[in-house]
């Protein structure tokens, strides 16, 4: 069935095109559309099921405009983030995540009533959320793309981003879409380690916008691990607050923890103990409420006859990166715009250092960034878009990930993905990371990028979207490892060995970007004073 | 991953050839969709929540492959189970998410 004909290319012509529909594409493309811009909505897999979000379902960051509960909200992040979030941004999120969840609302999403009568509205079930988001889209007038990822973005000859080019995995077909504007909404990188919904996420939209010329911020902050059983894709972390981790006789190990302790998990894991859990802390309700909270949870147990809360199981720790990580693409202004004119971005695919610094994990964050720089970013891009008018498409365009396959050679995609996934997996190099160890890593990932631009493009479309996630991946990596070796210091999730301990002369955010010569670069912003002054000036 | 399409519940609508995130399945005219990169699941069980007639089984194990037994499957009463768990069965009645009731966070 796959053939390189490729004679097929479909070209459609838009204000705005949102690559990546989980939920800040799906709220980018819906604000966009009611802004009166023309949208289309491009996704890899399938808007609804595709992405972190759809499978897994989330905690949202959801405080009522209370000053106490929102001094409270902001404050309790601000020591876990090393102080590199900005509470302007912090406030300006809760603010539109509650009025998005209102909107979410009405839209006639099922909250859960409390005893009170009153709706709770700080967890969004998955399959329910993202369904209901393709309908609102639908609704809206955008044109979905399923099945389509995006391979390049489209250049103008002044360097703005006039649109993107991609194939249509289920035809072996091109498209190409010009456009005013482009958000990128691509989510983060897990580096295709089955966490739960994770394997489409594979840092593309990272690659797609450095071709480009944007930069990135804060990808020393995208090692993420999420608990899962051994053998299980589900990585959902949050109730393993109620357990206990043991050694295969049940006995107790000393120290280890889901929130504090994952490092004793690892370390174990790593020496090759496989470490167990069992959730025998949950009280009487938490297991009576659990299911209804999360059914995803238990899918892996009841798959295989096992009750966590009475029997211990195997677990392990897989690399979620930067989806629940915080680095990502740099934003420039309150309308998510990149570095580049024409391109925005939304989601994991953009820096979340805005609103947390330097760690998420629980917390709910991630999922109130996704709805409202989803939210901002379809705004600004059809104001620009509509603002340039159409004249946009006539100009030529180049498509900007030619030069990086630029030479002869075959890639083995497959080769070069477990060859990536071997410098940032094992929690010895990504977890607890050093100098020594992270110079290393990068000069091999240096020579692998070397091959990458002495090879060719693939001619079928399944081939050239492997060969574009195996060196998204890679160019993931290196911009990582380059802002870790930068950061000598521990922040937030960033642990290095030879420099324990926050360096108050480091509270900045390293910036990075660059293919061929990856480039970082430290910046101050205005919020970053000392938490000492900070307390004598409030 | 996946491990089963039921050819005698299965109704040909391709409904999971269009949902699944990483195209593991190939629509075949005029029969049931194949399995055709078992290696590229991602084991998300969305297939198996979009499926109309619970014709499919998504084993909870990433990495390995492993036979089903269809009837077996079905005696356990796991055809479908994480369609009704989410509520998406037809008939089936709501259950409110609990999460507010238990520890914030996560
Ligand atoms: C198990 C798990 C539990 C989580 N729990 C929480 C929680 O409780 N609270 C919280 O706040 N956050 C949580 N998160 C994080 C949260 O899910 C993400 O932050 C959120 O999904 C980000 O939304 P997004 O739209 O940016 O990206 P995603 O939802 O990941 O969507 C990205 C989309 O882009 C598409 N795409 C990728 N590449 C391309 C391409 N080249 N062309 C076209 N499309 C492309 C993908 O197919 C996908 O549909 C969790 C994550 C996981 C994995
Ligand atoms: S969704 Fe179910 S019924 Fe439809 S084709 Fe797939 S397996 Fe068959
Ligand atoms: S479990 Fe997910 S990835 Fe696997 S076949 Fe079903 S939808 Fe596709």
């Amino acid at each position: 069935m796959a053939t390189n004909a490729h004679t097929d290319l479909r070209t459609l012509h838009t204000d705005v095109l949102v690559i990546g529909g989980g939920p800040a594409g799906c709220w980018a493309a819906w604000r966009a559309a009611r802004s009166g811009a023309r949208v289309v909505l491009a996704d890899k897999g399938y808007v609804g099921t595709s992405g972190a979000t759809a499978p897994s379902g989330t905690g949202v960051w959801y405080v009522p405009p209370e000053a106490e509960a929102r001094e409270a909200a902001l404050a309790s992040r601000e020591a876990l983030g090393g102080y590199l979030a900005d509470r302007g941004w912090g406030t300006r999120v809760l603010d539109q995540t509650y009025a998005n969840l209102e909107q979410v609302a009405q839209w006639g999403y099922p909250f859960p009533l409390d005893d009170q009568g009153r709706q709770r509205r700080t967890s969004l079930q998955g399959p329910e959320y993202m369904k209901l988001m393709r309908k609102v889209v639908k609704q809206a007038g955008v044109s979905i793309l399923d099945q389509s990822p995006a391979l390049q973005l489209l250049l103008d000859d002044e360097g703005s981003v006039v649109g993107a080019e991609g194939v249509s995995r289920q035809g072996d077909e091109r498209w190409q879409v010009r456009a005013g504007a482009v958000v990128l909404a691509t989510g983060g990188c897990a580096f295709l380690s089955n966490a739960l919904g994770c394997n489409v996420l594979t840092g593309d939209g990272y690659l797609l916008a450095a071709e480009s010329g944007a930069e990135l911020s804060g990808m020393e902050f995208s090692n993420a691990y999420g608990l899962s059983p051994a053998f299980s894709s589900v990585t959902k972390s949050a109730f393993y607050r109620w357990a206990t981790f043991r050694y295969e006789d049940g006995s107790l190990i000393d120290g280890a923890g889901s929130k504090h302790g994952r490092s004793i998990i690892a370390r174990h894991l790593e020496g090759g103990t496989q470490v167990y859990a069992l959730l025998d802390l949950a009280t009487d309700a938490d297991r009576q409420y659990a299911r209804s909270a999360q059914p995803n949870f238990f899918l892996p147990f009841d798959r295989i006859g096992i009750d966590p809360f009475t029997r211990q199981f195997p677990v392990t720790l897989r690399l979620e990166g930067t989806v629940r990580g915080t680095g990502g693409l740099r934003l420039v202004d309150e309308g998510c715009a990149t570095t580049v004119r024409g391109l925005y971005a939304a989601g994991d695919a953009a820096t979340r250092e805005l609103i947390c610094g330097a760690f998420t994990g629980g917390g709910s964050h991630n999922a109130a960034w996704a709805t409202s720089s989803g939210y901002w970013a379809g705004e600004a891009a059809a104001a620009f878009a509509l603002q340039q008018g159409r004249q946009s498409h006539a100009r030529s365009a180049i498509a900007a990930g030619g030069a990086t396959q630029s030479g002869s050679q075959q890639l083995d995609s497959r080769a070069l993905i477990q060859a990536v996934q071997q410098e940032v997996q094992p929690y010895s190099k990504n977890l607890f990371r050093s100098g020594e160890g992270l110079d290393a890593s990068l000069a091999r990932l240096d020579g692998y990028w070397r091959s990458v631009r002495q090879s060719t493009p693939a001619t079928n479309a399944a081939e050239q979207l492997r060969a574009r996630e195996a060196t998204a991946m890679l160019a993931t990596a290196r911009w990582m490892y380059r802002s870790a070796l930068a950061r000598t210091e521990t922040r937030g999730m960033h642990k290095r060995l030879d420099h324990a301990g926050e360096d108050p002369a480091q509270q900045h955010y390293i910036h990075s970007g660059g293919l061929d010569r990856v480039w970082t670069r430290n910046h101050r912003a205005p919020w970053h004073v000392p938490a000492l002054q900070a307390e004598v000036a409030a | 991953m996946i491990e089963l399409v039921s050819a005698e519940r299965c109704i040909n609508c391709d409904l999971c050839v269009r949902v699944c995130p990483t195209n593991v399945f190939d629509a075949v005219p005029g029969d049931n969709p194949v399995i055709a990169r078992q290696q590229d699941c991602q084991t998300c069980f969305m297939c198996e929540a979009y499926c109309p007639v619970d014709a499919l089984y998504v084993a909870p194990f990433a990495e390995q492959h492993i036979a089903v037994d269809e009837q077996a499957l079905n005696e356990d009463a796991l055809l479908g189970s994480y369609r009704r768990a989410i509520c998406w069965s037809p008939g089936s009645r709501p259950q409110p998410d609990q999460s507010f009731r238990l520890l914030r966070g996560g």
